[in-house]
C-alpha cells in the first residue's frame, strides 16, 4: 500500500521543482494509473496538473507533446495523426480503455520507462528528445538508458523531418501487454531506425537490422522478391542482435519469431508508403 | 486534508488523506454506484466523469480534483435511464455491478461519437469488462440507444 | 402462455441500472470495523511462534486473532447440503498454512490504515515446509497437506486418505471394458489438461456482520447459498444456527465462487469476539488468490470405435488438482466422468478412473460447468479426433453416437433421458455457421486460414435426489403476492423467472409480486444457487406453492359464496366447480363470481378468515440434462499462430424456455467465459507456489474485442419433470468452447493443443514441430 504524507500543487515548473529537490522521499505524479499497485512511500506528493503542461502543438520544426497530456490526448490529436503515418496516435490507441487512456499522461509513461511501452517503441525511431526542467534537453535513447531521477519532464519534442512509420505490436487478449512490439523509421535519406520492446527489458534499438535495410533497401526498384529477402536475413540480424527473454507471456524463442514477423510488416508498410 | 470539489454539480467540501483516491472520497461521499473492481485500472467499473471526461476514479487523486466537476451516475439519472431501459431490455444488465462505470463511459461515448460503428463502439468501451453477458446483449443495447438518439 | 417463455425484463433491473445501493457494500453500516487478513508467504508452514502484542498497540485496533483464539473444531467451506460431500479440513486459523495467501490472522481495527498498519506489526516465526506443488507427484508425497487425526469425511465410499494426501479415489465400470477395446478397429486417445479457470464475478467477496437487539450474529453476505452459509458458521464458530441470521442483497455474479464459503467466517468471528459490526471486502488480489476455482484437471481419454464409427467403448481417467483444501472435490471430479461419458450413450462399456489429489496450492471448488467443462474438453477433442481417424464428419459421427431420447444413460445413474433436442439442436448449428461450406478450413491468404470446429455438451438440471427446494406465495389483505424463496438471485434473475412461473399459474400478473430477497429467518429452505437447480427444482417448488395457493384461493372463495356449505372442516371444494381466472373465483354452474381483492380483504380481516399462504417444496429423483451444440469459426495467422474467433454459434436444448431474455444472456455469457478458457485465462505459479497470475492485469478475461460475435439459439424440447417443461440453462453453456476451438485450430493448422489456454505460441510451435516432422 502506497502512501502520501503531503500534497502539493504547485503552479510554475520552479516552485514544483524546489518542492520536489526540498526532501528526499518526495516525488512528481504522473497519471497515477499503477501508483496504487506499489508500496512507495511518499513524503510530498508534486502534482503538476497546474503547471500548464497540458497540450500538444507544431511549429515548422517540431511537434511538443506537455508531460501532463494524456493518452486519449495524443490518440486523438488531429497534428499527431498527420505525421509519421499516424504512429504515434495509433500506438497508444490499444492500450486498456478510453477511461485508462484519459487517466494516464504522457510524462508518466516516459519517466516510467516500462518494458511493455506501446508509446516509446515507435518514439525511439524518431527523432525524439525529452526536455527536463534542470538538465534540459536529451535524446530519448539517452534517456531511456538513464536512472530514475528526481527531475520533471517538462515535455518531449519529436523533429518533424518527414520519416515514414510503422508501428506493430502483438498481443493475444486485446486488454493485454503486447507480448513484443516493434517499429520502424525510415529518413529522407533512406536511413533506416528499428526498435524492439516489449520484449523482456526496455525497448531498444536494433542498429544493425537497421544498418542492413539502410544499406540493402537504398536502391531504387527494388522487386517484391528482392524486398522479401531482405526481410528474410534482416530478421536473423534482428534476432541475433536483439535479446529476447522469457516471461510469464511468453517464451523468448517464441518472441524471437514474432520479431521476425513484426519487422516483416514494418518494413513492407513503410516501403508502401 | 481539505478539498473541495463538485460532486454532481453540488459544491462539496471534503476532508481527506492525501493519498485518498477519488473513488473512495465518492463512495464515501454517498456516491455508492461508484464501485471497485479490479486494483489494476483494467476493469472500468469506478469510471466517473471529470470535467465531462470518463476517468478511471481508482487512479485519480482526490486531491487533483479540488475545485473540479466531477459526475457520476447518481448525477446523470436521466441518462441513466434513457440507455439504462435498452439493458434491461435485453437483459443485459445482469448482476449489474460493472453497469454504473459502463453506464457512465456509453453516456461519455455518445456525447463524443457521432454515429459510432460497432468496431469504434467496442473500441471506446474496451476498458469495461463484464463477466456475465459476453458483451453481446450490451453491444446490442447500446445500438438500440445510439441509434435512437440519432432518429430522434 | 403469458409469461413463461416471454424476454420479461428483471424485476430489479431499473434500480441496478441507476445505480442504487443494492449491493452489500452499499449496505454496511459506516461504523463497520475493517477486517482484513495476515496471509502466509509460504506455500507450506508450520507457524512456530506468533507475537500480536505490538500489533494491538496501533491506534484503532480492535483485535487481533490468530489459530489460538478461533475454536478446534473443524468444517468444509463447500456450501454443499448436509452432509457434505467434502472432507472437514478447515479451521477458521490453523497453526499450519497450506498455500500462499492461506490466513494467518485476522486484524480487525475502525479504519483501513490502522488495519494495514497492524498487519505489518504481527511478528510471525514460520517453519517452512516443503511444499507439494505438483499435483502429478501428490500422492504418497513425502509432504502430507494435511497430516493430523481429526481429518473426517462423512462419506466413506469416497476413499479420502489424508496420510496419502487423497482427497476421492475411485473406478467406475459398465460392461466389459477389455473386450471391447480388445475388438475395436480404431482407439483415439489422448491426455489433456484444464487449467484452474478463476470465475472473476465483477463483485469480489464480501460480508459484513453485526449482533442484533437480540445478540443474534447477522450476516450479510454476497453468497449463493445462505442456508449453508448459517450451518457452516455456525458448526465453525461453535454457536447454535438458531442464533444467525444470514441476509443475501443483489449480488455481483457468483459463477460458482461463491458456492463456497470464502470470506464469512472471519467478520463473524470479529463481531462476536467484539461485539461490534465488521466488514471483510476481499481485494480484486485476495478475490484471485486466496479464495477458490476451477479445478485443475489432467485427464486420459481413450475411445474404441468400429471402422464405421459407431463408438463401443469409453475409458475415461481423472486427476484433479484440489489445491490446499476439498471444497467440492469429490462431487466435481464425479462429473468428469457422469457428464461427459453419457454423450455417447450408444457405447456398450466404459471404464471411469477418478483420483483427486491434495497440493499446497489455492483450492479448486466450484466454477459453472463444475467438472464436466473439464471432462467435455477431454472427451470431446478425442471424438473429433476419432472423426478424423475415421476420415468422417464428426456431426455424423456424432449423429451415430449419441444420446437419445427414451434411453437409459448407464453413465448417468442410470437415469432416463425424457427430453431432448440435440439432434436439431447441431442441424441448426451447422445451417447458421455454415458447416457444410467451411468444413474443414479455407485459405483466404498467403499467410491466414478460416476453419470451423464444434462440440457438443450436457449438463444437469440440479443434484438428484439431493437438491431440495421450497417456496411460499402469500396473499396479502390487498390481494397482491408475495413469492418468498431461498434460491440466490446473482445476477442471474430467478427472482424475475421464479415470479413468472408463479403468475403463470395463478393467472396474475408480474407487478401483482413482490419478491422477498433471501433472508434465512424468512425464506424457506433452499441450498441456494448452483448444479443449475434454480429453475428446475426451485422452480418446481414455486410451482407448487402456486398451485397450492390457487386451491386455497378457491376454496376460501367458494366458503364466502357459500359460508353454510362449508362449515364442516372436511367439506372439500370440488374444484371441477369453481374456477378461479387470476382475478376472481367462480362457480361454474351459476357464474356466480367473487374477486380476489373480496377475497384477500376477507380471509385477512374477519374472524372466520384464513392466512392464505401457498407453500410448495420439490426434490427430484432426476438431474434432466440440458444439451447443446457449439460451433466456432476461426481466422488463424500462420506466421503468429495467432487466431481470432469470427463467429461462435451456441444452439441450445433447455427444454421450455422460462425467460427469453434471461437464457440467452446466460447462454451468450457462458459462451464468452468458455472462449476465455480455451484462449485467453492462464493460471501461472512460480516456482515457490506463488500465484503470479493475480490480477485482470495478468489474467485476461476476454474484453468486448476479443470475442465480437456470439450468435445463440434454442431448440425447445419437452422436460416433462420440469416447471413448464423447463430445464436448466446457467452451466452447460460455458462446455462448448474448449473443444469446439481446440478443433477449430486442428483444422486450420494440424496442431492438436490438448492443454488449455490455446495460445497462439502453443499454436505456432505446434507448426513448427509438425514442419520438422514433415522434414524427416
Amino acid at each position: 500500500m502506497f502512501t502520501i504524507r503531503e500534497y502539493a500543487m504547485p503552479e510554475t515548473l520552479d516552485e514544483a521543482y524546489t518542492i520536489l529537490k526540498s526532501r528526499k522521499g518526495n516525488q512528481i505524479l504522473g497519471g497515477c494509473a499503477w501508483l496504487r499497485l506499489g508500496k512507495k512511500r511518499i513524503n510530498i506528493a508534486v502534482d503538476l496538473t497546474k503547471c500548464g503542461l497540458d497540450y500538444i502543438r507544431e511549429d515548422d520544426e517540431q511537434i511538443e507533446i506537455g508531460a501532463m497530456t494524456s493518452y486519449r490526448s495524443v490518440e486523438t490529436c488531429d497534428i499527431l495523426k498527420k505525421y509519421f503515418n499516424g504512429v504515434i496516435a495509433d500506438s497508444v490507441s490499444s492500450i486498456i480503455g478510453t477511461q485508462f487512456r484519459n487517466t494516464v499522461t504522457v510524462g508518466g509513461s516516459v519517466y516510467g520507462r516500462f518494458g511493455f511501452s506501446d508509446f516509446l517503441t515507435p518514439l525511439l525511431t524518431l527523432d525524439t528528445s525529452v526536455v527536463l526542467y534542470k538538465r534540459g534537453s536529451i535524446s530519448l535513447e539517452t534517456f531511456m538508458t538513464m536512472p530514475y531521477e528526481k527531475e520533471i519532464i517538462e515535455k518531449i519534442v519529436i523533429k518533424k523531418d518527414g520519416r515514414k512509420s510503422s508501428y506493430q505490436m502483438f498481443r493475444n487478449s486485446r486488454g493485454d501487454f503486447p507480448i513484443l512490439n516493434l517499429a520502424a523509421s525510415r529518413t529522407e535519406a533512406g536511413q533506416w531506425i528499428v526498435t524492439v520492446g516489449a520484449r523482456g527489458p526496455k525497448a531498444i534499438r536494433a542498429e544493425k537490422t537497421a544498418a542492413f535495410l539502410s544499406d540493402k533497401l537504398s536502391q531504387n526498384a527494388l522487386k517484391a522478391e528482392d524486398v522479401e529477402a531482405v526481410i528474410q536475413e534482416a530478421g536473423e540480424i534482428l534476432v541475433s542482435e536483439v535479446t529476447f527473454t522469457s516471461n510469464m507471456r511468453a517464451s523468448a524463442e517464441y518472441r524471437r519469431i514474432l520479431g521476425k514477423v513484426l519487422l516483416g510488416k514494418a518494413v513492407r508498410e513503410v516501403m508502401a508508403c | 486534508m481539505l478539498v473541495h470539489i463538485f460532486i454532481n454539480g453540488e459544491k462539496r467540501k471534503v476532508h481527506c488523506q492525501p493519498d485518498a483516491m477519488l473513488l473512495e472520497v465518492l463512495r464515501d461521499a454517498g456516491c455508492k454506484s461508484v464501485k471497485c473492481g479490479c486494483d489494476t485500472t483494467n476493469c472500468g467499473l469506478c469510471t466517473v466523469w471529470l470535467d465531462g471526461k470518463p476517468v478511471l476514479s481508482c487512479s485519480v487523486p482526490a486531491a487533483r480534483v479540488n475545485e473540479r466537476h466531477v459526475t457520476t451516475l447518481e448525477g446523470i439519472q436521466d441518462e441513466a435511464e434513457a440507455f439504462g431501459k435498452y439493458l434491461v431490455g435485453e437483459g443485459a444488465e445482469q448482476c449489474g455491478f460493472c453497469s454504473p462505470g459502463l453506464i457512465m463511459n456509453v453516456v461519455a461515448m455518445k456525447k463524443e461519437l457521432d454515429h459510432p460503428t460497432d468496431d469504434e463502439i467496442r473500441h471506446y468501451l474496451e476498458g469495461n469488462l463484464c463477466r456475465c453477458t459476453g458483451y453481446m446483449g450490451q453491444m446490442r443495447a447500446i445500438r438500440q440507444y445510439v441509434d435512437e438518439e440519432v432518429e430522434a | 402462455m403469458r409469461y413463461v417463455s416471454q424476454p420479461v425484463k428483471k424485476l430489479d433491473g431499473m434500480p441496478i441500472v441507476k445505480g442504487k445501493p443494492l449491493y452489500t457494500n452499499d449496505l454496511a453500516p459506516n461504523e463497520c470495523l475493517i477486517v482484513l487478513a495476515l496471509r502466509s508467504p509460504y506455500a507450506y508452514a508450520r507457524i512456530k511462534s506468533i507475537d500480536t502484542s505490538k500489533a494491538m498497540l496501533v491506534k484503532g485496533v480492535e483485535c487481533v486473532l490468530t489459530y489460538k483464539d478461533v475454536p478446534h473444531v473443524r468444517f468444509t467451506n463447500a456450501g454443499q447440503t448436509y452432509p457434505e460431500c467434502s472432507a472437514y479440513d478447515r479451521l477458521i486459523l490453523d497453526e499450519y498454512v497450506r498455500y500462499v495467501g492461506d490466513e494467518v490472522a485476522l486484524v480487525a481495527a475502525n479504519n483501513e490504515k490502522a488495519a494495514q498498519q497492524a498487519l505489518k506489526m504481527i511478528k510471525v516465526e514460520y517453519e517452512v515446509l516443503e511444499p507439494v506443488l505438483d499435483y502429478k507427484k501428490a500422492v504418497d508425497n513425502p509432504t502430507i497437506v494435511h497430516n493430523y487425526d481429526d481429518y473426517f469425511m462423512h462419506i466413506p465410499s469416497f476413499n479420502a486418505d489424508n496420510k496419502r494426501n487423497i482427497v476421492v479415489d475411485g473406478v467406475e465400470e459398465h460392461g466389459d471394458v477389455e473386450k471391447e477395446f480388445a475388438e475395436s478397429e480404431v482407439i483415439a486417445e489422448g491426455e489433456y489438461e484444464v487449467q484452474a479457470q478463476e470465475q472473476c464475478m465483477m463483485e469480489s467477496f464480501r460480508t459484513y456482520t453485526y449482533l442484533d437487539h437480540m445478540n443474534r450474529l447477522v450476516v450479510v453476505s454476497s453468497t449463493q447459498v445462505p442456508f449453508h452459509v448459517r450451518r457452516s458458521l455456525a458448526r465453525a464458530l461453535q454457536i447454535p444456527q438458531s442464533r444467525i441470521r444470514v441476509v443475501k442483497p443483489r449480488i455481483g455474479g457468483g459463477f460458482g465462487a461463491k458456492q463456497t464459503i470464502v470470506s464469512e467466517y472471519y467478520p463473524a468471528i470479529v463481531t462476536l469476539k467484539t461485539g461490534k459490526a465488521a466488514k471483510m471486502i476481499y481485494s480484486r488480489k485476495e478475490t484471485f488468490s486466496c479464495s477458490n476455482s476451477r479445478h485443475q484437471m489432467c485427464i486420459k481419454v481413450r475411445v474404441g470405435a468400429d471402422k464405421e464409427g459407431n463408438i463401443h467403448v469409453i475409458e475415461l481417467d481423472t486427476l484433479s488438482n484440489q489445491g490446499a483444501y476439498g471444497e467440492h472435490g469429490t462431487t466435481t471430479i464425479g462429473l468428469s466422468g457422469h457428464k461427459a461419458i453419457p454423450l455417447y450413450n450408444q457405447a456398450r462399456a466404459h471404464r471411469f478412473k477418478y483420483r483427486g489429489v491434495y497440493t499446497n496450492m489455492m483450492p479448486a471448488a466450484a466454477f459453472r460447468g463444475y467438472g464436466a467443462t473439464q471432462g467435455q474438453f477431454a472427451l470431446e477433442s478425442t471424438v473429433n479426433k476419432l472423426a478424423h481417424m475415421l476420415d468422417m464428419d464428426p456431426l455424423l459421427l456424432r449423429e451415430k453416437n449419441m444420446l437419445r431420447m427414451g434411453e437409459i444413460m448407464p453413465a448417468y445413474y442410470n437415469e432416463p433421458l425424457n427430453s431432448s433436442a440435440l439432434d436439431r439442436c447441431i442441424q441448426r448449428g451447422r445451417d447458421m455457421i455454415g458447416w457444410d461450406e467451411k468444413y474443414p478450413c479455407k485459405e483466404i491468404s498467403p499467410t491466414k486460414v478460416r476453419a470451423v470446429g464444434m462440440s457438443i455438451s450436457m449438463q444437469g438440471s440440479g443434484i438428484s435426489n439431493v437438491d431440495t427446494a421450497g417456496a411460499e406465495i402469500k396473499l396479502n389483505d390487498d390481494g397482491f403476492y408475495t413469492l418468498k424463496i431461498g434460491a440466490t438471485d446473482m445476477g442471474t434473475g430467478c427472482d424475475t423467472s421464479m415470479t413468472q412461473i408463479a403468475a403463470e399459474t395463478l393467472l396474475a400478473d408480474i407487478d401483482q409480486f413482490i419478491v422477498a430477497g433471501v433472508d434465512t429467518d424468512i425464506s424457506p429452505f433452499d441450498p441456494g444457487s448452483y448444479a443449475s437447480s434454480t429453475t428446475y427444482v426451485t422452480g418446481m417448488a414455486v410451482y407448487n406453492a402456486a398451485c397450492d395457493l390457487k386451491n386455497k384461493i378457491i376454496t376460501a372463495g367458494a366458503k364466502m359464496m357459500y359460508p353454510e356449505r362449508f362449515l364442516d372442516e372436511t367439506d372439500k371444494v370440488n374444484p371441477k366447480k369453481f374456477y378461479f381466472d387470476g382475478n376472481r373465483v367462480m362457480e361454474v354452474s351459476t357464474g356466480k363470481t367473487i374477486a380476489l381483492h373480496d377475497i384477500a380483504v376477507h380471509c385477512a380481516g374477519t374472524s372466520d378468515g384464513n392466512y392464505l399462504n401457498g407453500t410448495g417444496f420439490y426434490s427430484s429423483p432426476v438431474s434432466p440434462p440440458p444439451l447443446m451444440a457449439g460451433f466456432v469459426e476461426i481466422e488463424l495467422d500462420k506466421e503468429t499462430g495467432k487466431f481470432d474467433i469470427v463467429d461462435y454459434v451456441g444452439v441450445v436444448d433447455c427444454g421450455t424456455i422460462i425467460n427469453s431474455n434471461i437464457v440467452r444472456g446466460q447462454t451468450e455469457g457462458g459462451i464468452c467465459q468458455g472462449i476465455g478458457l480455451a484462449m485467453y485465462e492462464d493460471v501461472q505459479y512460480d516456482a515457490k507456489g506463488r500465484m503470479m497470475t493475480d490480477s485482470f492485469m495478468q489474467y485476461k478475461i476476454p474484453n468486448r474485442v476479443d470475442v465480437k460475435k456470439i450468435r445463440v439459439e434454442f431448440e425447445s424440447s419437452y422436460e416433462p419433470t420440469g416447471p413448464y417443461g423447463a430445464k436448466s440453462i446457467g452451466e452447460i453453456v460455458i462446455n462448448t468452447p474448449g473443444p469446439a476451438i481446440a478443433e477449430a485450430v486442428y483444422n486450420a493448422c494440424g496442431v492438436r493443443v490438448t492443454s488449455l489456454p490455446i495460445t497462439p505460441e502453443k499454436v505456432k510451435m505446434g507448426m513448427m514441430k509438425n514442419e520438422l516432422e514433415k522434414q524427416k
